[in-house]
């Protein structure tokens, strides 16, 4: 296998797109990609998106979205995964340069989530038809029942689900393309309606449109279109029961553990070495499940150490600089991406005011549903 | 809710029918081709208990449109004796009355209706005991 | 000799009192109270139906008889209000209870004696040996209009009845329906709230069906009202059934224990069927026992049961309508009987 390396990016803004379809919100992104790069052509497209069809009625999305950009005749195909799509499209983009198949490959991620589809229910599609969404469990839902079981078995709080996302606000305060860019106090996370017990409307991330996008190509090249390439060092993925039902621990994510320790084993690394990461805090409960399941805190103690400031920027391990999926916004397949965005800004050094001095390794970890997928990857400063 | 659809679960939804692994004894449920603990194939049918024990539980406020009218409402992972999981609504309790250890029966109950026109979904929900 | 070999009841466990229903259209609740004694009524949760009330039921029934589901041969389900216009209840509760495919199944309707139809038919498919044994189950949510006097007493439940021709818990020692074309109460199809004829509902209708079935039973049987352990009669309202049942010769002592209608409601075609169920509950070996239904239309179906020694031996083995009357349930707020019974308009 090839070493890859992405050379450049590009993201719409993340919030209520009105102006934007699915189709402009993917040429937005994908243009500014290659404008970076200075790229004329591509190889090959994938697009990581969870559902066209039942958001705007649209599937086919790889023709499509070649042919909108200009490049009809590309192999271009859509990847699949519910939230963890974009991670899944980074992936097979990067086994297809790393392949040797390609050279030139985009990476990319959109959803329209806000033209007026029934929302709460399109999302359930990525929890389990016939066992769990035919008996009214909602996705915000089956996090709750993930909080509560970690909640019983470990003594998390919700002033430690309120921790998660005060501090992701507090970072995206600081990123001009999220969607949030405000700060929140935990009396305004714990004072907020109720969604699902325990998880309040804010512990949860919003209803975005928007688009990402990552250009890749063999480490060989990188310096034709960037000086400052980032490696893809390592790929894991793994994937879990899909029932919540029938998972082992409701409180522990198994997925994101494998994919975790597979990327680990491929990069020859310990989490330990990860200077920062961008992890999928679809609610507050899953970045805790996550720190915990990534070793990044120990099994049951991830509450406390968001609350004593580990994960926050200047922290331990800073985790969700860009603002998470929480203040920087959740269209569903963008995020995937966007979190490589972030981690390639930050490995550049060009984060700005959320930079992490001396960012070296970063890690992404994006997941799909309830946890029944989860893709991992640990990119490098070349 | 296409009929076909509805139809085929009939069996599990209306009789809680589950599947055991002869290789491994784990029970399934609903029965699958393959068992998910050791892959073994051929599994025999099991009824389960119309009773159980909550796991973990949650209420959902914001709910699906089918489920609105409903909100809100109590859900749970409930083990049954037989050591199947299942995730039911918890019916006929207070919202905050749900807690882990809870011993529930499983209810014959219609789930949901597809609009004033569509068929009707008939499932179980959990009742506490006593 | 055929007879009951199982029974069960199911009753909602949501409750509306009385004088909530008497504020909310500016009734004074003593009135309505001391007229229809009527307390409380059950009320379905948006969950339950027809049919879901007939599961229930019906496995309670499966619980006492002890018996392979499979060997039910027939399964009728009496109903005012089946969830479907086209498409039979009996089938659902069938596939729940895990009886057929090889099993006859039909629907009736026939105002609130749709259930002791439903328990005569399968009485006579038992007798005449077709099947070794088939059910009969009686079960309702019935609307009442608002601001109208059924508002009070439309409620929701069931009770199911196995027949069988051995282990008898009670043996049907005769039957006896009268009927006539009365158009006491009535309700066209694709209207949501049945109408009724006022006072006329009661001599013309209830009294005059209820007395000629129950005279007609007593003069075939031989037998007298004082023979009779305990006599339930249908129970449009509290008062009804103690009327005619005084004026037939009984006593309040002889009523008491079926007159379930002051806490549960007008369960309609459930309404006799679930006091029959209250009555074998506590009934001793050798209790006779009357039962007359009514239903508008009109007509009243009369049976004369007698409880065996394997009665109280296998009445524990599910919930009694006592425990399901007087155990844990909700009062609601007339709002939410409201958004439970679906009479608060809705975009679709």
């Amino acid at each position: 296998m090839r070493e890859v390396a992405i050379v450049a990016a590009g993201m719409t803004p993340f919030g209520e797109l009105w102006q934007r379809s699915l189709r402009d919100l993917f040429v937005d992104a994908a243009l500014e990609t290659l404008r970076h790069a200075r790229a004329d052509h591509l190889d090959a497209i994938y697009v990581g998106n969870m559902s066209g069809g039942q958001f705007v009625g649209q599937e086919h999305l790889g023709p499509l979205m070649a042919d909108h950009l200009g490049m009809a005749g590309v192999p271009a195909t859509r990847v699949e995964s519910a939230c963890a799509s974009g991670g899944a499209a980074l992936r097979a983009a990067f086994l297809e340069v790393a392949s040797g198949m390609s050279d030139l490959v985009l990476a990319s991620g959109v959803e329209k989530m806000n033209d007026g589809a029934d929302v709460t229910g399109v999302l359930a599609s990525a929890a389990d038809q016939e066992s769990e969404v035919y008996h009214g469990v909602t996705f915000p839902g089956l996090y709750a029942l993930i909080a509560r079981a970690h909640m019983a078995a470990h003594g998390t709080t919700e002033a430690d689900l309120a921790a998660v996302s005060v501090k992701n606000h507090r970072h995206g305060a600081r990123n001009p393309k999220a969607q949030f860019r405000h700060e929140v106090t935990t009396e305004q996370v714990m004072a907020s309606s109720l969604v699902a017990d325990p998880l309040r409307l804010l512990h949860c991330s919003p209803v975005s449109d928007g688009a990402a996008a990552v250009l890749l190509c063999p480490l060989t090249r990188a310096k034709e279109f960037t000086d400052r390439p980032v490696r893809i060092r390592a790929s894991g993925m793994a994937t879990s029961s899909m029932a919540l039902a029938d998972r082992r621990d409701p409180a522990f994510l198994d997925a994101v553990s494998v994919a975790g320790g597979r990327a680990y084993a491929m990069a020859g690394l310990a989490p330990t070495d990860i200077d920062v990461a961008e992890v999928h805090d679809c609610f507050a409960i899953a970045e805790l499940c996550v720190l915990e399941a990534l070793c990044f805190t120990e099994r049951g103690r991830s509450g406390e150490a968001t609350r004593a400031g580990e994960t926050a920027l200047g922290g331990r391990i800073p985790v969700n600089t860009s603002g998470g999926l929480k203040s920087k916004g959740h269209p569903v397949g963008a995020t995937g991406i966007a979190q490589v965005i972030e981690i390639f800004e930050q490995l550049r050094g060009e984060a700005g005011e959320r930079q992490v001095r001396d960012a070296a390794v970063g890690l992404t970890q994006n997941m799909g549903g309830s946890g029944a997928s989860a893709v991992v990857h640990i990119l490098e400063r070349v | 809710m296409p009929s076909p659809r509805y139809w085929r679960e009939i069996p599990a939804r209306y009789r809680l029918e589950a599947g055991r692994c002869g290789g491994c004894g784990k029970v399934v449920f609903p029965t699958r081709p393959v068992c998910p603990g050791c892959r073994g194939e051929g599994l025999e049918p099991v009824t389960l208990s119309r009773r159980g024990r909550v796991v973990t539980s949650t209420v959902i406020h914001v709910a699906p449109t089918e489920f609105q009218m409903e909100a809100p409402y109590p859900m749970a992972v409930v083990e049954t004796p037989e050591g199947a999981r299942l995730m039911v609504q918890i019916a006929d309790c207070e919202a905050d009355a749900v807690q882990p250890g809870m011993e529930v029966t499983l209810e014959f109950r219609r789930l949901r209706k597809e609009g004033k026109s569509g068929i009707l979904c008939y499932g179980h929900k959990g009742v506490p005991i006593g | 000799m055929a007879g009951i070999v199982g029974y069960g009841a199911f009753i909602p466990r949501n409750r509306i009192k009385t004088e909530v229903i008497a504020h909310q259209w500016g009734k004074d609740p003593a009135v309505i109270r001391r007229g229809l004694l009527l307390e409380e009524k059950s009320v379905p949760g948006l969950d339950e139906d027809t049919i879901t009330i007939s599961v229930e039921a019906g496995r309670a029934a499966l619980e006492r008889a002890g018996i392979d589901p499979r060997l039910v041969g027939a399964l009728y389900i009496g109903s005012e209000s089946h969830p479907y216009a086209v498409k039979p209840s009996g089938t659902v509760v069938a596939e729940a209870l895990g009886i057929g495919p090889e099993v006859h199944v039909a629907d009736f309707e026939f105002a609130c004696k749709a259930g002791t139809e439903a328990m005569f038919v399968a009485l006579s498919v038992v007798e005449s040996g077709r099947a070794p044994y088939a059910m009969g189950i009686g079960a309702d949510t019935s609307q009442g209009a608002p601001n109208d006097a059924l508002e009070f007493s439309a409620s929701a439940g069931g009770a199911a009845y196995l027949f069988g021709a051995k282990h008898l818990l009670a043996e049907v020692v005769e039957t006896y329906s009268y009927t006539s074309d009365t158009p006491d109460f009535w309700r066209r199809e694709g209207e949501f709230y049945p109408r009724h004829g006022g006072r006329f509902t009661g001599e013309p209708a209830y009294f005059r069906h209820v007395t000629a079935a129950t005279r007609a039973i007593l003069e075939r049987t031989g037998l007298s009202a004082r023979d009779f352990r305990y006599a339930v009669f249908h129970m449009p309202n509290g008062k009804f059934p103690l009327s005619v049942g005084r004026e037939l010769g009984f006593t309040k002592a002889q009523l008491e224990t079926g007159w379930v209608v002051s806490t549960m409601g007008n369960t309609y075609s459930g309404s006799s069927p679930t006091g029959l169920a209250a009555i074998l509950d506590v009934a001793a070996s050798g209790d006779l026992i009357l039962i007359t239904s009514f239903g508008s239309g009109a007509g009243s179906d009369a049976f004369v049961l007698k409880a065996t020694e394997l009665l109280p031996e296998r009445r524990g083995r599910a919930p009694t309508v006592r425990s399901m009357l007087d155990g844990r349930r909700r009062y609601l707020t007339y709002g939410e009987y409201a958004k439970y019974r679906e009479k608060i308009l809705l975009n679709e």
